[in-house]
Parts: structure tokens; C-alpha cells; sequence
């Protein structure tokens, strides 16, 4: 057993209301510069689309991510073979029309036009030519466009369903769509790392962060196409790769990152996992339909003795195996399975979580009878005569979730490789959570029927109200249990420290530094 | 010493001495002072289907040429035995000289991307410009000097081979340079140029060819401490030595 703690994250997809804050928040601090302006470090999209880049999940346009073979993974577009043949010239990277040609206006020209006849007008310029362009694609261009022709229907998750199941999902009265935060996975088994011919890419033992070193990265752009997530973005300025950095430097210093400290429906979780880094390659290279399980085999349980004596082997300090124990990812993931990785059959084992949304799987539009009610209402209110109810009622329980309004085998494309029970045993929890406080507050569920469902998707009414609690009253220090990040102790292992104790304010001094020179 | 001696001397003693000079400062202090920049700019992010009929021809071209000239330096002798035989004298000019006229054109056409759109030309340096024009001709006169002093595999085995090796062993011998035709001698000192612009270019990048990822396991994780020793108490204050007293 060869323990090691992993920063991992849970998204809360119920909780998204897609207002993007999280992506401003990022784009503030660390993507507002030259050859950066199109990178979008932490994304929201909207599902069903095609994303960002377009279409970023077909592995057949971008070829991404790993692919079993025989017995182990390889990479699919990148490796050792495939990235030094083509190294002059890659053939499966994505261009920036992939993602968008970043634009600005010219707003000078509104105060500095000439007196004419006409309102002066700010042209849109290309942020790369400095040219007047026509813009064809922007950030969030697909945003709350489910049902389009050009978006919603072309999300490659729709190829898990029949012809019949998408015409039926995107009837303009069933149709529902939800927003999918995206950051870099951090993955256990990066495939970027293992794309990049300079060796720039390292996963940092101590929490797992994912980083590209600027100064040894020569911008052979092969993480970009290894990447399945498409999460590592080539600045097309300075020629190198830039991804996500989990604000490093914030969590170092306790703070929690820019998106997940700015997420306005708190739908961000993070906390450290223990992991076993010994069974890495066989997770990755196991069958499609045990990826989920197996991953969630090789997170470890931070009370086990075994695994506390392990870790303190390995060097993990006791706050962090503190921090572990208290992680609100490991009850999200682990405790309560309430959270599914996104695309497990990329293989890069990633450690950012969702918990899938319940509410637009459940809500249906059912044809009822508003004649009674229409009486009832003054003449002069505004009438609809229409016969649609939007239903959440929850009596059916189970019973509906195979009749859902977004298909289950679309959830399970996205978050289980396909396997749909996966997907509905996570819902069935958040539905019995429901039921239950349902029961609990309102009190027009009866004890019996609140029993059955918390039966039924194997919790206890205990669990279910600390669900409950860190899904609606957690407080931040309950969402983001940081761990230490211990840099005095790596600075003692470089360099004596003893030797300074006492130098400061005493002695001689060379030099002194002086404002302003 | 007359005048042409003198700018003779100059062009091949003491030019080659200083290009190989600046050379090697200038990439020990590219590499050290400014990491971040020993790598070529890529634009295949902004255009990538009209680039790949350009770069990978060139690519190919320039290292099939370079270990062409770089094998009759090393290894004249197997070079001219080689040639003794018309018909592989022959195959070896041809396949030399195909791969030449392949790296002009892909040059040229590499240069016409660059110009015309106006993507890359946001990118492009004036450095960009200089070493390709610099390439263009030191490809064009390689190709005249083919075509008009046959063969060229065979007499730079005999001749060039001793003057660089005089000129790495500091005991410069110029007697065979001085007598060549002007093309060939435009071509020598183009080379020494295209040295000499090494570090100010993006030809830097070849220096750092990727070569090490062939022996690297896939998958690297870096520490900031030493985890098997972090946690021992006999490690604290004295695993590292004073480095900084």
C-alpha cells in the first residue's frame, strides 16, 4: 500500500444555477492576458451541448484520453511513439476556432468618432490580428441552448440514445437541460503528464495538483491533444501550455480557489482523499463497466489504523490525515456514493466529482385539468388556457425514474461509462433525501413512506440529515476543509533554517533595502 | 597580405571561431538567464492544415541534410569508398538532392504562409524573418552548388572534412577553401552565419529535442520533501546540509 493524499473536489450539479462566477472569478486571476484571453480554466456548459472546446468529448475528433490495451492503458493520440513522430506537425490538435478567436471593441470609437449623421459604433476586433472580424463563436456561446439544432443535438453524449429518445427528450415540453461545471480533474493518472515529451507536466506528491512548468514546457502541444478533458490550453503568445493550477497558492495559504470561494450556489466541495497510488495502472486498465467501482476501491478509509500507519510512513502529516477524515469529498464520494467522476472511460482516474442533478431528471410536464382553477380566478387575471402541470411531486418514487425527462443513459454517458444503475442509485439517495426531509419539515409524507425511501436507496435517517446538512446549511469551513500545506517542512529539507534562528535584528547587515529605490 | 587574403582569413579562420563562440555563450546564457524562451513558437494552434504541407517536408528535409553533411565530416573515408561506385555516387546525390529542393519549396511555402496570414503575421518576429530568409538562401546556393559542382558528396569528403576538422583542432588550414568557386564559399559562410544566429533565433529549439521522454516512465510525480524521511525525528534540522551558512 503505497498511501498518498489527493486535493479532490465534488460538484453539486442540483445546486448549479450556471451564473458563471466561478469562470469570471478564475479568468480575473489567472487567464486575462495576451494569448490566455480564449482560455477558460474553470467553464460552464450547458447539457445537452456540444462544450468547449466543440465537441470536446469525442474522442474520435481529438482523440484524447487512454484506451485499453490488452493487458495496460495507452495513450490514444499522444505517447512516446505517436508524439515524437509528430512532433513537427500534430495531427489531432485542436485549433483555437475549436474553442473561439477571442474578440474585444473598439469602444474608443464611440467618444472618438467625427460629428456624422450616423451613431458611432464599437467594431468588433480579433484580440489575436488587432483586425475588425465577424465573431462566430464566444464563451458560453451554446449557453441555455438545449433543444438547438447546432448544440443541444449534437452532444455526442446523445449517441448512448435511440433516434426515438432524443427526438422525445427535446419535445419542446419535456425538454430540460443542466449547467456542468468544468476545472481540471487533477487526475491520478494524468494524461498530460504522460504526453509531454519535455517532461514539463508533474503531479505534485503532496496534494496531487496537476501543474505544467513554464520553464521547461517547449510548447510541443502534446498534453493539449492527451488531455480528454481538454483541459490544458496552448497560449499561442509566449508558445506554451497553461492549465488550471487549483490556485495553488491560495490552498497553500488556506484559502480555498477563486471559483470554488466565489461559487455563488455553493455547489463546490473540497477536501483531501487518501488514496492507494499502488493500484493506479491496474484501476485505469480495468473493464469499462468496473472503472467507477474500482476507483472508488482504491480511495481509502482515513479511520482504517492500517491506512493511518501507512500514510504516516509514506510522510503525511498528521493534520492532513485529520484533514481526510473530515474531507466533505470523502462522504460526497465514499461514505454516501452520492458523487460519480465525469467520463470514468477516459481512464485518467479523475478526482473531480459530481453528484448527477435530480431535478431535471424528475420534473415532468403532465396534461392535467385547469378548468376548476381558471373559475376561481379573477376576470381580469391573466389567463393561460393551457392543461400542463410542471410536476415535481415525489409519491411515485421510483417508479418514475425509468421514465425520466432526461434519459438515463444520457446521465450514465456522462458520469459512468454507460452504466445507468450506477447513475440511478445516486439518484435514488438524493430523491430519499428529499422524501425524507420532505417528511420531516412539511409533513405531508407520511413516517412509513419516508422509511421506504431511505430503505430503499440504503441510507438511515442519520445519514440522510448529514446529507442533508452539508448539501443546504453548509458552512465554509465545512464545504473546503483545507489541508496544511507544510512548506516550512520542505523548506527544512532543503536548507538548514536553524541557521538563521536568531540573525534577524542582530548582527551585521549587508545592505538594507530602502523605499523606493 | 593582400586584401583578399586578408577578408579570406577573415571569412573562414576567424568568422567560424567567432560564430562558434557566440554560439555556445549565447546558448549557455539563453538556456540559463531566460528558460522560459528556449523553445520555438508554435502556430499551429492558430493555422494547422496549410502548415503541416510545410513543416513536415522542411523538417524532414533539413535533417536529412544535416546528417548527410554531418556523416561526410565524421566518416569521409566511408563517404568517398562509398562513391567509388557510379551508380551509388549517383543514388546519393539524387536522394540528397530531392531532399534539398524539397526544403526549399516547403520553405518558400512556409515564408508565403507567414506573409499572407495575418493570424501568424501577429506572431511572427523580425528574428522569424531573418533566419528564414537566411535558410532560403543558404538551401538555394546548397542546391546550386549540386546542380553546378558535381559531386558534392566526394569533394567535401576530401576537402571541407579537413578544413573543419583543422578548425576544431585550432590549427585552421584553409589552403582547399580558398580555391572553390564563390557559390560554395557563400554556402560555408552561410552555415557558420546560421550557427552564429542560434541563440538569437527560435532555432534554439532543436538543442532541446525531446529525446529524454523515450526513457522516462509516463507518469512523474515531484515531491517537495523527502516523504520517507519527512516524518522521522532524526531527519528534523540536519538531513540537508547547511547550504545557506
Amino acid at each position: 500500500m503505497d498511501v498518498r493524499s489527493q486535493v479532490s473536489m465534488v460538484f453539486h450539479l442540483d445546486k448549479c444555477i450556471g451564473c458563471h462566477t466561478c469562470s469570471i472569478a478564475c479568468k480575473n486571476i489567472w487567464t486575462d492576458r495576451k494569448g490566455a484571453e480564449y482560455m477558460w480554466w474553470n467553464n460552464v456548459e450547458t447539457k445537452p451541448g456540444t462544450g468547449y472546446p466543440t465537441k470536446w468529448e469525442d474522442q474520435r475528433i481529438y482523440k484524447g484520453g487512454w484506451e485499453r490495451t490488452g493487458d495496460g492503458v495507452a495513450l490514444k493520440g499522444a505517447g512516446k511513439r505517436r508524439g515524437l513522430t509528430n512532433i513537427f506537425h500534430n495531427p489531432n490538435l485542436p485549433v483555437i476556432d475549436d474553442y473561439y478567436e477571442p474578440f474585444t471593441y473598439k469602444y474608443l470609437d464611440l467618444i472618438e468618432s467625427p460629428a456624422g449623421d450616423d451613431q458611432p459604433t464599437a467594431r468588433p476586433i480579433s484580440m489575436i490580428t488587432g483586425e475588425p472580424m465577424d465573431i462566430k463563436m464566444g464563451p458560453n456561446w451554446d449557453d441555455d441552448l438545449s433543444g438547438t439544432p447546432d448544440y443541444a443535438r449534437n452532444d455526442p453524449n446523445l449517441e448512448a440514445l435511440s433516434p426515438a429518445e432524443r427526438e422525445a427528450m427535446f419535445q419542446l415540453e419535456r425538454m430540460a437541460f443542466f449547467y456542468l461545471p468544468r476545472i481540471c480533474n487533477h487526475c491520478l493518472n494524468p494524461a498530460c503528464v504522460a504526453s509531454c515529451p519535455s517532461g514539463a507536466i508533474y503531479k505534485r506528491g503532496e496534494d496531487g495538483i496537476v501543474l505544467i512548468n513554464q520553464e521547461v514546457c517547449r510548447g510541443w502541444r502534446m498534453c493539449v491533444t492527451a488531455c480528454p478533458y481538454k483541459k490544458s490550453y496552448y497560449n499561442w503568445a509566449t508558445g506554451k501550455s497553461e492549465k488550471c493550477i487549483l490556485c495553488y497558492p491560495r490552498l497553500e495559504a488556506g484559502y480555498a480557489p477563486a471559483c470554488m470561494h466565489s461559487c455563488v450556489g455553493r455547489i463546490r466541495y473540497l477536501g483531501v482523499m487518501l488514496y492507494d497510488a499502488e493500484r493506479i495502472e491496474r484501476v485505469a486498465s480495468s473493464p469499462t463497466e468496473d472503472l467507477v467501482e474500482n476507483q472508488l476501491g482504491m480511495i481509502l478509509d482515513p479511520f482504517d489504523p492500517e491506512v493511518i500507519l501507512a500514510a504516516k510512513a509514506n510522510g503525511i502529516a498528521d493534520s492532513t490525515i485529520h484533514a481526510a477524515q473530515n474531507s466533505p469529498t470523502y462522504k460526497f464520494v465514499k461514505k454516501w456514493k452520492l458523487a460519480l467522476p465525469l467520463h470514468p472511460e477516459f481512464r485518467t482516474l479523475p478526482m473531480l466529482f459530481y453528484v448527477p442533478p435530480l431535478l431535471p431528471v424528475m420534473a415532468s410536464v403532465k396534461p392535467v385539468d385547469n378548468e376548476q382553477q381558471a373559475e376561481k380566478m379573477h376576470e381580469i387575471a391573466k389567463y393561460w388556457p393551457d392543461n400542463w402541470l410542471y410536476d415535481t411531486s415525489t409519491k411515485d418514487l421510483w417508479g418514475t425514474l425509468d421514465q425520466v425527462r432526461m434519459p438515463l443513459k444520457y446521465m450514465a454517458s456522462l458520469f459512468s461509462a454507460g452504466d445507468t444503475e450506477q447513475v440511478k442509485d445516486r439518484l435514488k439517495k438524493l430523491m430519499a433525501v428529499r422524501v425524507h426531509r420532505r417528511h420531516t419539515t412539511v409533513g405531508d409524507i407520511d413516517a412509513e413512506q419516508a422509511q421506504r425511501a431511505l430503505f430503499e436507496a440504503d441510507l438511515t435517517a442519520e445519514l440522510a440529515d448529514e446529507i442533508y446538512y452539508l448539501t443546504s446549511l453548509a458552512k465554509f469551513n465545512d464545504r473546503f476543509v483545507i489541508p496544511a500545506a507544510h512548506r516550512e517542512q520542505a523548506i527544512e529539507m532543503l536548507e538548514f533554517a536553524g541557521d538563521v534562528k536568531g540573525s534577524t535584528g542582530f548582527g551585521f547587515k549587508s545592505g538594507s533595502a530602502t523605499r523606493g529605490s | 597580405m593582400s586584401t583578399v587574403d586578408l577578408f579570406n582569413a577573415f571569412l573562414f579562420i576567424a568568422y567560424p571561431y567567432i560564430a562558434g563562440f557566440v554560439f555556445l555563450l549565447g546558448t549557455i546564457y539563453r538556456y540559463r538567464e531566460t528558460g522560459f524562451k528556449v523553445s520555438s513558437l508554435s502556430s499551429q494552434f492558430l493555422e494547422g492544415d496549410a502548415l503541416f504541407w510545410g513543416i513536415v517536408p522542411f523538417h524532414i528535409g533539413l535533417l536529412v541534410l544535416f546528417f548527410g553533411h554531418l556523416s561526410a565530416f565524421l566518416f569521409p573515408q566511408l563517404t568517398l569508398a562509398w562513391n567509388a561506385e557510379p551508380l551509388r555516387l549517383i543514388i546519393l546525390e539524387s536522394t540528397g538532392f530531392i531532399f534539398a529542393v524539397s526544403t526549399l519549396f516547403s520553405l518558400i511555402f512556409l515564408l508565403y504562409r507567414r506573409l499572407t496570414n495575418p493570424r501568424i503575421r501577429a506572431v511572427t518576429t523580425t528574428m522569424d524573418y531573418v533566419i528564414e530568409l537566411l535558410l532560403l538562401v543558404q538551401v538555394f546556393f546548397g542546391c546550386w552548388v549540386a546542380v553546378a559542382f558535381r559531386w558534392g558528396s566526394s569533394w567535401f569528403a576530401a576537402d571541407l572534412t579537413p578544413y573543419l576538422w583543422s578548425l576544431l583542432t585550432f590549427t585552421p588550414d584553409t589552403t582547399a577553401v580558398y580555391a572553390l568557386p564563390w557559390q560554395i564559399k557563400v554556402h560555408i559562410v552561410g552555415a557558420f552565419t546560421i550557427l552564429l544566429m542560434v541563440p538569437f533565433t527560435r532555432l534554439i529549439h532543436f538543442l532541446v529535442a525531446p529525446l529524454h521522454y523515450i526513457f522516462r516512465p509516463y507518469q512523474q510525480v515531484m515531491w517537495n520533501w523527502d516523504r520517507k524521511g519527512i516524518r522521522d525525528p532524526r531527519t528534523a534540522w540536519s538531513a540537508a546540509r547547511p547550504k545557506n551558512n
